[in-house]
């Protein structure tokens, strides 16, 4: 009874004497995700950047100048992802920490509208997901010395649980013969994957969701398809999604669903962190390579 | 490239292809004769009157049932007829003539729709979901289609004359029959029928283009009325033909390029047909009764 008592007061005195959560802003959903497995109750996060939106055209509302106003840390991706962090950081006079999670990836370029610019979507391989991590970590110590063996004892095990979907992801795709290891699609998001996991990813030649399709670009398409036997078609940004359910059908091609790239969904979705946005990816990818 | 490759070998070696030809020459079946008969009427800018005003039936569709096809269209349909016999009405019980009415209740109608996908919201395009392209006609699209198609051939058929006796002298056929306002009703449910099958199937542009352009190109050729019927099916088809085939070659979109060889037509019969601008007025006239 005298023990219960005690625990009870120790747990009402320590619950007093910890500190109210430290602020820390977040640029998109998946690194707002990553921010919170490593900060854990220590940290409340705010992300700018929701589910299912576009951060690469996305731009800052007052609100989001208010939120950053009383943050102590600002985690961004880098790579030129979020154009518009600069401007809010400096319209905000931002004195806190800017954690830049892409530090030190290996990166390639991309073609972006002819231009050759430096991919930014780093997050789609899990060894860069580690890296990315391991900077989260840094950039939280820094902030807040106090918390930082919960910090790493945090990022520890989200990149072990980071490292075990790595190789589920490999081994599901070494289950896929090398030659059919070809997918379709309009996202010009997954670089990173193709490099680290050995799918190729083609782009629909000429047909974009800007303007009408020809009948040309239709035929090209197709052609595309039977020619490199490629079996899966993830092109769901496309303007008439029934244009492409004909393309599937007669390329014998199967339509895949809607793959997470540049944000997770909303809570319910199917891909509402980063480990379910991979698993969601990966569950839509394999068995599309396979032709089932 | 010999001329197998280049006038049949698209619709042989793609499906896409053969059923945009399918489903454009049965909508140009289908939507031509009606055409003539608005093109006779003066209401030839109904087509795009309509276009707007479905947009109420749609958003009610989409409020009650979210960005599903069926519903959508469906209560495209409805708002389609319900605007275009309240016009009809309207034109016959008051003053007012149906051009005027049409105008006023599409604009209604229109405002509707906006506000009230306004209230849902969203951004959503209602539109983009509702209109869809010739390139991808599946299965559905192709039934619906066809049996828009049957409908409106029947229906013309059955109707076709009390419609005609309704067209040229309305008080006479008032005079010795009552089936004048049932018939011109049911003639602007066909009008909206064909319009609203149209739009879902091949856009605004197709299914309002395939039912104006080749009535009023016919009109430079022709004159008696099956006669114009049939020339304006022709053209249809052929502009539905050779477009897909200029779309195929060439690389420009399906739909803008059959409207377009549609149009061509129109400008050639304008300048060469046997009632155009070079036989009328550059040729010294015959003694014309009519």
């Amino acid at each position: 009874m005298r023990a219960l008592l005690a625990t009870f007061s120790l747990a009402l005195l320590t619950g007093t004497a910890l500190a109210a959560p430290i602020p820390v802003v977040a640029s998109f959903s998946i690194l707002g995700d990553m921010v919170k497995q490593v900060g854990g109750d220590r940290v409340s996060v705010t992300t700018i950047v929701g589910a299912n939106a576009d951060t690469h055209v996305y731009e800052p509302k007052p609100q989001d100048a208010v939120v950053l106003g009383t943050a102590k840390a600002f985690f961004v991706n880098g790579l030129g992802f979020e154009g518009w962090f600069d401007r809010l950081v400096e319209a905000t006079g931002f004195k806190g920490e800017v954690v830049t999670a892409s530090a030190g990836v290996a990166t390639h370029t991309m073609d972006e509208d002819g231009e050759k610019i430096t991919d930014p979507h780093a997050w789609q391989s899990l060894t860069n997901g580690k890296l990315y991590v391991a900077n989260i970590a840094k950039g939280l110590c820094a902030v807040d010395a106090e918390g930082c063996p919960s910090y790493e004892s945090n990022a520890a095990a989200y990149s072990a649980q980071l490292g075990a979907l790595d190789a589920e992801v490999k081994a599901a795709i070494a289950a896929v013969p090398e030659t059919e290891r070809k997918v379709i699609t309009t996202h010009d998001a997954f670089g990173y994957f193709a490099e680290a996991y050995g799918v190729t990813f083609m782009a629909p030649e000429g047909v974009s969701t800007e303007s009408e399709a020809s009948a040309a670009d239709v035929a090209r398409l197709i052609d595309q398809v039977k020619a490199a036997s490629v079996k899966a078609l993830f092109v769901e940004n496309m303007s008439d999604p029934r244009l492409v359910e004909q393309i599937a059908a007669e390329t014998g091609a199967k339509l895949g669903g809607a793959l997470y790239s540049d944000a997770l969904s909303e809570p319910g979705e199917g891909a509402a962190t980063y480990l379910d946005m991979f698993r969601h990816n990966i569950g839509l990818l394999a068995p599309a390579l396979e032709g089932k | 490239m010999n001329l197998f490759d280049l006038f049949v070998g698209p619709f042989v070696s793609y499906g896409f292809m053969s059923r945009a030809l399918v489903g454009a020459v049965v909508i140009a079946l289908s939507a031509a004769p009606v055409g003539v008969f608005l093109m006779l009427r003066r209401m030839s800018l109904s087509g795009d009157a309509m276009a707007h005003a479905i947009l109420p039936g749609a958003g009610v569709g989409f409020l009650i049932a979210g960005l599903e096809i069926l519903p959508m269209t469906l209560g495209g349909f409805a708002a389609g007829l319900i605007v275009a016999l309240l016009a009809g009405l309207v034109s016959r019980l008051t003053i007012q003539r149906e051009d005027t009415s049409l105008a006023a209740f599409y604009l209604i109608s229109l405002a509707l729709g906006v506000m009230l996908v306004s209230l849902r919201g969203s951004s959503v395009d209602l539109m983009h979901v509702l209109f869809g392209t010739v390139l991808a006609l599946n299965n559905d699209a192709l039934i619906m289609i066809g049996t828009v198609a049957t409908i409106s051939l029947t229906a013309l058929a059955l109707i076709w004359r009390p419609l005609v006796a309704e067209c040229l002298d309305p008080n006479f056929l008032r005079s010795v029959s009552g089936a004048g306002q049932p018939v011109h009703l049911i003639f602007l449910a066909l009008v909206v029928l064909n319009l609203v099958g149209g739009f879902q199937a091949l856009g605004t542009l197709l299914a309002v283009g395939l039912m104006m352009l080749p009535a009023a190109a016919a009109r430079f050729w022709v004159q008696r009325l099956e006669a114009l019927c049939l020339v304006a099916i022709g053209i249809g088809v052929a502009s539905s033909y050779l477009g897909l085939l200029l779309s195929y070659h060439l690389s420009v979109p399906s739909g803008p390029a059959i409207i377009l060889v549609a149009g061509a037509i129109y400008l050639l019969s304008l300048l060469i047909g046997n009632r155009g601008v070079i036989r009328t007025r550059l040729v010294p006239p015959r003694h014309r009764i009519a």
